[in-house]
């Protein structure tokens, strides 16, 4: 406890440093592309698409082949592992075609979540066996970050201190061994926005789950300059009859964010969760616009909220590609915008207007 | 767990962060006049002085009425009990004296420490019901060296009282000092744990009272220890102490930090140049204490009062995102000339003043990165920052 047994020398430091910098760039958020091949499934399923491996691919293609200016608002893209190895149809590697934009490459390690006994349905996420080896290799084939995700929820009784403990130290153990083998590691503490609890109650839960989370990377030795947090928002629950502002949900969540987030972590970037896209490009516009310091960058990881007119406007047809591409990199850029809280819908109230929603800090 | 039962208002919040946020105020600290009766013994002797309760209160007095020149380079004062109910030469009692000047008052409130058994001598700091306190019973010596080593705090015992009351005779904030030591085997898990969880329920209590707390989780300098062993075990320590506030469900904008400046300690061979304390400070404190703490209150320990200002500007010039204020709350520091240049004499009150003055402009300029030591030089200064990836 006393004593230091460094885990890494300064020049691993300064790389995991350098990657994060170079994911979180201002302007520029992740685009999460890893859905599992169960999870393209329901995605497929929406646009009558079969759910095989070539059109997971072309998929994948239209919008790794979108124009170069996608490097401008995107710095990283989360791959999948069956992804990493397909090819565009120019015959070049994915990883390949996504490294020459300049864009980082990323990879989800986790393998989904596991019961965890004698609690309400709570689960711990598994995959730590073998996890440096897969790393090393994952490293070899191009990846520089890595990507892993534990599920909270809230109800009368969650979380469990159970829950918040074992996912804690569970992400601090991936976070130290992908730091081992040179991958940044995205830690994802996401807390579901299932529910009829409001803000304060998220807000509360996201405290403590945060706080949780960087006592556990604290005690595992994890380098925080060479991390990433990908956080919820702060959010009501679904079924929450209270709505809240794009203002009022800024606020909370960079209220939790200043309580329990080192200044040390370069970049928080958001997971979008059930949100719209324009709704997730809102909240996070008007995150950036919070008058608190922020001494982090506020980004996107966002999967569905960056593809979900992609998805639409493709229908598994080769002749929507340009359609697709441009729908796709309209998103981007608008959610490159709201990264530096300079996205201005149209049809939006004006600043002023939008100002007077705030409440004072102090109330959070 | 899940369900927030809620410990303040939002009026008290608010309360709370713009007391803390005056203390704090760009280019104000804090100066810490709260030595025990035992410890102005120890400042008193060597310079021929009594040590009596009025030879205490002339020496306060001499600091409190230094003239305007404070007022914008002081934002509070930390009071031991028994100098909050004295008063100057022509009956004005030295809090309402403060207070009147726009400087926050502010009281010590622990008691000391005690021995942590089964530990290496360490400590922790513990509460002792009292309903009334003159003088200090001997027995309640607080820096209980056992085997060398340093202990735990103590004092939450009818603490809640305590601060209700220091709050009515004017007090908006406290301190409280815990302490730990580094050697082969120390600080251990248990004395971390223990001194961040006592940190954080006198936190607790003070807020309930409208008390901004001070939390002091010194690591004391002794030792041959190198700076990167301070940074490892700063970073540990501070880490538990803001586990700890959070689960006690303490207020964070409402309390301010009083750490140790991340040192090598005093017979490590090695000597380290401001530049290499301020950047290890520095990191150790942005990996561990969250941005919505109000400010970072800086001890000086055994440092000299010019070691403690360069290292106070060193910090803030040092070039890494710092999203709180970077303040000093110095005792000794703001004090060692003054109490030279006094030496208990009438005559020598004015001198001892300036001196006083002095030290508080100098510090203050620190606070904002402006302190320019004479025989110092900005860029041979700049040049001595190691990569911040190294640390």
């Amino acid at each position: 406890m006393t004593h230091q047994f460094p885990s890494l020398s300064p020049e691993q430091k300064k790389e995991l440093s350098d990657i994060a910098q170079r994911i979180v760039a201002p302007g520029k958020g992740i685009l999460a592309a890893d859905e599992s091949t169960g999870t393209m499934g329901k995605r497929l399923q929406k646009i009558n698409v079969e759910n095989n491996e070539e059109n997971r691919r072309c998929f994948r293609d239209i919008l790794f082949s979108t124009d170069s200016s996608i490097s401008n608002c995107v710095g990283g893209v989360i791959f999948f592992h069956e992804t990493l190895y397909q090819k565009s149809d120019s015959g070049k590697l994915f990883p390949q075609v996504i490294k020459d934009k300049g864009i980082v490459v990323g990879i989800k390690v986790d393998k989904g979540t596991a019961g965890l006994n004698g609690t309400d349905g709570e689960t711990t996420t598994q995959g730590l066996d073998g996890l440096s080896e897969r790393c090393a290799q994952y490293k070899k084939d191009g990846c520089d970050f890595a990507k892993w995700r534990c599920v909270l929820k809230i109800s009368d009784g969650c979380p469990s201190a159970l829950a918040i403990a074992e996912n804690a130290n569970v992400l601090a153990r991936y976070a130290s061994i992908c730091q081992q083998n040179g991958l940044v590691p995205i830690v994802e503490p996401e807390i579901l926005p299932d529910g009829d609890h409001d803000l304060q109650r998220c807000q509360y839960v996201t405290e403590k789950v945060l706080a949780a989370v960087y006592k556990a990377l604290s005690d595992h030795h994890v380098y925080l300059e060479g991390t990433l947090l990908k956080p919820n928002m702060v959010t009501a629950g679904h079924s929450c009859t209270k709505k809240f502002t794009p203002q009022e949900v800024g606020m909370a969540t960079v209220t939790a964010l200043r309580r329990t987030v080192p200044a040390s972590v370069p970049g928080i970037c958001f997971l979008s969760g059930g949100q719209s896209e324009e709704e997730a490009s809102v909240n996070l516009n008007a995150i950036n616009q919070v008058p608190l310091h922020r001494p982090w960058k506020l980004t996107f990881s966002y999967g569905r909220a960056l593809q979900a007119s992609a998805l639409a406007a493709w229908q598994g047809k080769a002749a929507n590609k340009k359609a697709t591409q441009d729908v796709f990199l309209s998103r981007a850029k608008i959610n490159g915008l709201a990264a530096k809280g300079e996205y201005k819908p149209t049809g939006s109230a004006d600043q002023a207007s939008m100002q007077s929603l705030y409440t004072a800090s102090y109330v959070y | 767990m899940t369900h927030q039962y809620p410990a303040l208002t939002a009026e008290q919040k608010k309360e709370l962060q713009e007391i803390a946020q005056r203390i704090v105020a760009p280019g104000k600290g804090i100066l810490a006049a709260d030595e025990s009766t035992g410890s102005m013994a120890k400042r008193l002797n060597p310079i021929g002085v009594e040590n009596t309760e009025e030879n205490r209160r002339r020496y306060r007095q001499l600091l409190f009425t230094a003239d305007q020149r404070i007022d914008s380079c002081i934002g509070g004062v930390i009071f031991f009990h028994e100098t909050l109910y004295q008063n100057t030469d022509d009956g004005t009692c030295f809090s309402k004296l403060i207070k009147d000047r726009g400087i926050v008052v502010g009281i010590k409130v622990d008691k000391g420490v005690v021995p942590l058994a089964g530990t290496n001598g360490e400590t922790t700091t513990q509460g002792r019901k009292q309903q009334e306190q003159t003088l200090l019973k001997p027995h309640t010596k607080f820096l209980l060296y056992f085997n060398g080593y340093i202990c735990v705090c103590v004092g939450l015992d009818g603490l809640s009282e305590r601060c209700a009351q220091y709050k009515k005779d004017g007090a908006d904030f406290a301190k409280w000092r815990c302490v730990l030591k580094i050697s082969e085997t120390t600080p251990s898990e248990l004395a971390i744990f223990e001194n961040a969880n006592v940190l954080a329920r006198y936190a607790s209590i003070c807020q309930q009272n409208g008390i901004v707390p001070i939390v002091e989780p010194e690591i004391l300098p002794d030792g041959d220890h190198d700076l990167k062993r301070c940074q490892y075990v700063t970073e540990k320590v501070l880490a538990a102490v803001y586990k700890s506030l959070s689960d006690h469900h303490v207020y964070l904008e409402g309390t301010l930090l009083k750490p140790n400046m991340v040192t090598a300690g005093h017979s490590c061979p090695t000597k380290y140049s401001s530049e290499e304390i301020a950047m290890a400070t520095v990191t150790a404190l942005r990996r561990t204490v969250p941005p919505a703490v109000t400010g970072v209150t800086f001890l000086s320990g055994g440092q000299s009062e010019e070691e403690a200002s360069v290292n106070l500007n060193a910090i803030n010039t040092c070039p890494l995102v710092k999203p709180w204020a970077l303040t000093f709350s110095y005792g000794r520091a703001l004090q060692a000339s003054a109490l030279n240049a006094w030496r208990g004499d009438l005559n020598n009150e004015k001198a001892a003043t300036e001196e006083f003055i002095k030290r508080a402009e100098a510090n203050g300029k620190a606070a904002l990165g402006k302190y320019e030591s004479s025989g110092s030089g900005a860029a041979a200064g700049k040049s001595l920052y190691v990569a911040n990836h190294a640390y």
